[in-house]
């Protein structure tokens, strides 16, 4: 069950993600990252991480796939008749697949880590309560400056999307 | 059928992060591109979680949640500068924003 669940699941958010890489439509792309983005957070799931796999919904599937569809909406950069891709050399494409191919594989065939028995391990991701302990007694500091980071990170955005007349001439 | 080890597991993330990484290099839409860069983001966490799970530790997953909040940041500046990029040069394709190359 474990195991067909994994496979399903695993083989949807890889062609999903590949209808990124291939779709010539933005929309298209960002629908296919959305459906990347829930095959994700199923697998999540499946390794009983629930919080998390909520938190990839709805950060990841509500908020940013959606200002990804806002944005594609907001420039309607449709209508260019040039190819999508770029055009690489062959002894490139020839060398990015090979590598690629080769690490793949290699991965594979010769990667084995050791599985352990999921039965005797404890499933720490599923308790909400462990979450609130590290995030306020091990990992505080980084809570704080990742406040810090949110709070520069809006008032960049700020400063990048508003006009501001008359200082033109110093931008 | 492949069962489901810590290695499949890692499998599907290196799978994810090699597509992610061939929409980067290969794309010409910036807006895409930057949908395979959240795609790599996303791969990373997967096998976070995965070693987590195994392990029995909680550190994978305290730190996912960081990578989560930061790409929620990353994503909102990221955009920001698109759309300021499309107000003044009018496209956001990578090969005509070439502005330092020439």
């Amino acid at each position: 069950m474990g195991s067909l669940l994994f496979n399903v699941l695993a083989l949807s958010t890889l062609i999903a993600a590949a209808g990124v890489v291939v779709n010539k439509n933005a929309v298209n792309a960002s629908m296919c990252l959305l459906l990347s983005l829930v095959g994700v957070s199923g697998l999540f799931v499946a390794l009983e991480s629930y919080l998390l796999a909520f938190l990839l919904l709805l950060v990841y599937a509500g908020a940013i796939a959606a200002l990804f569809l806002f944005i594609v909406m907001l420039l309607d950069t449709k209508g260019d008749a040039r190819p999508t891709l770029h055009r690489l050399p062959l002894v490139a494409r020839v060398l990015a697949v090979g590598l690629v191919g080769l690490g793949l594989v290699s991965f594979a065939v010769r990667g084995q880590l050791a599985s352990s028995d999921l039965a005797k391990v404890p499933a720490v991701g599923a308790s909400l309560k462990l979450y609130a302990y590290q995030l306020f007694t091990t990992y505080l500091l980084p809570v704080q400056i990742l406040g810090f980071l949110l709070l520069i990170a809006m008032l960049g955005v700020i400063v990048l999307s508003k006009r501001f007349e008359g200082l033109e001439d110093i931008k | 059928m492949i069962p489901a080890t810590l290695n499949s597991y890692l499998f599907v993330s290196v799978v994810l992060f090699a597509i992610g990484l061939v929409g980067v290099l290969v794309r010409r839409n910036t807006l895409i591109v930057f949908m395979c860069l959240e795609l790599m983001l996303v791969a990373s966490t997967l096998a976070l979680v995965a070693f987590s799970r195994y392990n029995g530790t909680m550190d994978g997953n305290v730190f996912v949640f960081f990578i989560l909040t930061v790409a929620a940041a990353e994503v909102a500046v990221g955009l920001a500068i698109i759309v300021a990029l499309f107000r003044k040069r009018q496209t956001i394709q990578l090969d005509q924003l070439n502005a330092l190359k020439d």
